[in-house]
């Protein structure tokens, strides 16, 4: 083996080795965000247990009463209701542009939801200002015949809804694209409409494809911080009711880190904060992909 | 020809976008009997076998003209609700594509979509069809089981039957054999000779051996054109064309 031979096969190794570091790196990531939260949130951990932590509803940070649920309560409201009004508007769109459309209007969305994803959050936040809040007080509100502000859950699941749209409906076109044409012309021949088809066919195909992209969407929700804090109206109390404001998880990290660090422990319990996101969004990730694999293993 | 007609059709063209795919198909196709459409893959074969249950509609940019008359109906230019037309004729295509549900609700599907909800009466459906498509025995104590849960060759019975449970008259096969084992083979083309018994067959296939086995009457294809049709015995022992000489005689380049 000559000169070059060596340092090339030690090129090949550093080069292999690098990647491998990467690699590595990457699938540590999870794993040091996750002990560092852990470290840092240790000393309020340590003075306060779990169960008083994530369920009681005092938030008194002045009289050392840190109870989470007010914040974790409404982070789910506005989710979950976000969910609920973009599922089916997604499902709906995803069903027409691949089986209903012409090919050229699925092209021509291609570029409109990368526009919508790529919208910076702060311009959803405005435009929930602008248009949003006042739609919920001026609109809404009287409808119900309430009195509102339009700061409220309501508005922060609006815009929230509009902001996961592209990320939900870009999974679901790949899932209704990669059902094979046989199926739906197996389904036709033997006599059933194009709605039957959809209905009974594709859609129950692509179940598993389809729980994946809303817990997709559930997890990107939950997270989002600015748009929703804008709007949500940022009170510290149980939500009742959509109209209600709340003050979400992610917007109570954002308002108060670097803020108010006089009291004590106060950093100690927005990490921990930071703490229980990273584990329901992870607990989200880890339901969406056990009911894939349990679905596709009924069928 | 003696035997009457049951799919005649006259002057076919079909485009896809700018792509001349079919080119003036003039064909009889008799009742009761197996036809073979005959020719190299790419040739318009299954596009021929699906414009019969107007399935080319999926594909909007395809534009068609010509007519096709199944008991004597122009089914390219029916008013007629189309489902009704495709109930007609049974499909099965190269692999087997099971609906997402369980053994039983596979033939059930398409009769209740079609109004037979009676339970007893789908009981009775079901087991008679797996039993014409030979699938009861291997099946009976599964039928809750998922489809796919089946060999591919059990597989491709089922769909066998669940085209069969909507009564059709027609059953249109496009190379149904190409994915599967030779003795599952040999079982579909067995079926088919019984099946021709009352109904009518149209069989694609490239496959020479298969078309020499259970053809009763052969139409050639090549490059989008009818070359020849006519009894399988005269086609195959005296073949006017040169092409289809050349097919036959095995040294198709």
């Amino acid at each position: 083996m000559g000169f070059f031979q060596t340092k090339r096969n030690l090129r090949n190794n550093i080069h292999h080795g690098w990647m491998l570091i990467c690699l590595v790196l990457v699938i540590l990531m999870p794993l040091i965000i996750g002990l560092g939260l852990y470290y840092k949130s240790y000393p309020i951990l340590s003075t306060h247990s779990l169960a008083e932590l994530l369920f009681s509803s005092s938030w008194h940070p002045q009289s050392n009463k840190f109870g989470l649920l007010p914040f974790i309560l409404s982070s789910l409201w506005v989710t979950l209701i976000s969910l609920i009004i973009s599922a089916p508007i997604c499902l709906l769109t995803a069903i027409h542009l691949t089986q209903y459309a012409r090919k050229w209007v699925l092209r021509l969305m291609h570029p409109v939801i990368d526009i919508l994803a790529g919208i910076p959050s702060v311009i959803f936040g405005v435009w929930g200002i602008l248009i949003i809040v006042p739609f919920v007080s001026n609109v809404v509100g009287p409808l119900f015949n309430k009195h509102l502000s339009g700061f409220s859950i309501l508005s922060g699941s609006l815009v929230l809804s509009v902001m996961i749209i592209p990320f939900i409906l870009n999974i679901l076109i790949e899932v209704f694209r990669s059902l094979p044409t046989e199926l739906t012309e197996a389904a036709l021949s033997v006599g059933a409409s194009k709605w039957q088809t959809v209905k009974y066919v594709l859609v129950k195909k692509a179940f598993p494809g389809i729980i994946s992209a809303f817990g997709l969407g559930l997890s990107r929700a939950f997270g989002e911080t600015i748009a929703v804090l804008m709007v949500v109206g940022n009170v510290t109390r149980i939500p009742t009711g959509v109209f209600q404001p709340g003050y979400p998880l992610p917007a109570l990290i954002a308002n108060n880190y670097g803020e108010m660090m006089s009291i004590p422990q106060y950093d100690s319990i927005l990490m921990f904060s930071a703490l229980v996101l990273f584990v329901i969004v992870t607990l989200f990730n880890l339901a969406s992909r056990i009911a894939i694999v349990q679905v596709e293993k009924h069928h | 020809m003696d035997t009457p007609v049951k799919i005649d059709i006259k002057d076919l063209n079909l485009f896809i976008g700018k792509n001349h795919i079919l080119k003036d198909i003039n064909v009889t196709i008799p009742e009761k009997k197996i036809t073979v459409l005959l020719g190299q893959s790419g040739c318009g074969k299954t596009t021929l076998l699906k414009s019969m249950n107007r399935l080319i509609d999926l594909n909007n940019q395809v534009r068609v003209s010509g007519s096709i008359t199944i008991d004597n109906e122009d089914i390219l230019h029916t008013r007629k609700d189309i489902t009704k037309i495709r109930k007609k004729m049974g499909l099965l295509s190269q692999r087997p594509y099971p609906l997402p549900m369980n053994i039983y609700n596979n033939i059930a599907f398409g009769l209740r979509i079609s109004g037979r909800k009676n339970r007893i009466n789908l009981d009775k459906r079901v087991e008679r069809y797996l039993r014409q498509a030979h699938l009861w025995d291997e099946a009976k104590d599964r039928l809750r089981d998922s489809a796919s849960s089946l060999s591919i060759g059990q597989q491709q019975r089922l769909c066998l039957a669940r085209g069969l449970a909507v009564d059709p008259v027609i059953i249109l096969a496009d190379e149904p054999t190409s994915a599967l084992d030779p003795i599952s083979s040999m079982a579909i083309e067995q079926m088919f000779t019984e099946l021709k018994q009352s109904y009518t067959i149209v069989l694609v296939t490239h496959i020479l051996q298969q078309a020499l086995r259970v053809a009763d009457y052969v139409i050639f294809m090549y490059l989008g054109e009818v070359i020849e049709q006519g009894p399988a015995h005269e086609v195959f022992t005296n073949p006017k064309n040169v092409v289809t000489r050349q097919f036959i005689q095995g040294n198709f380049s």
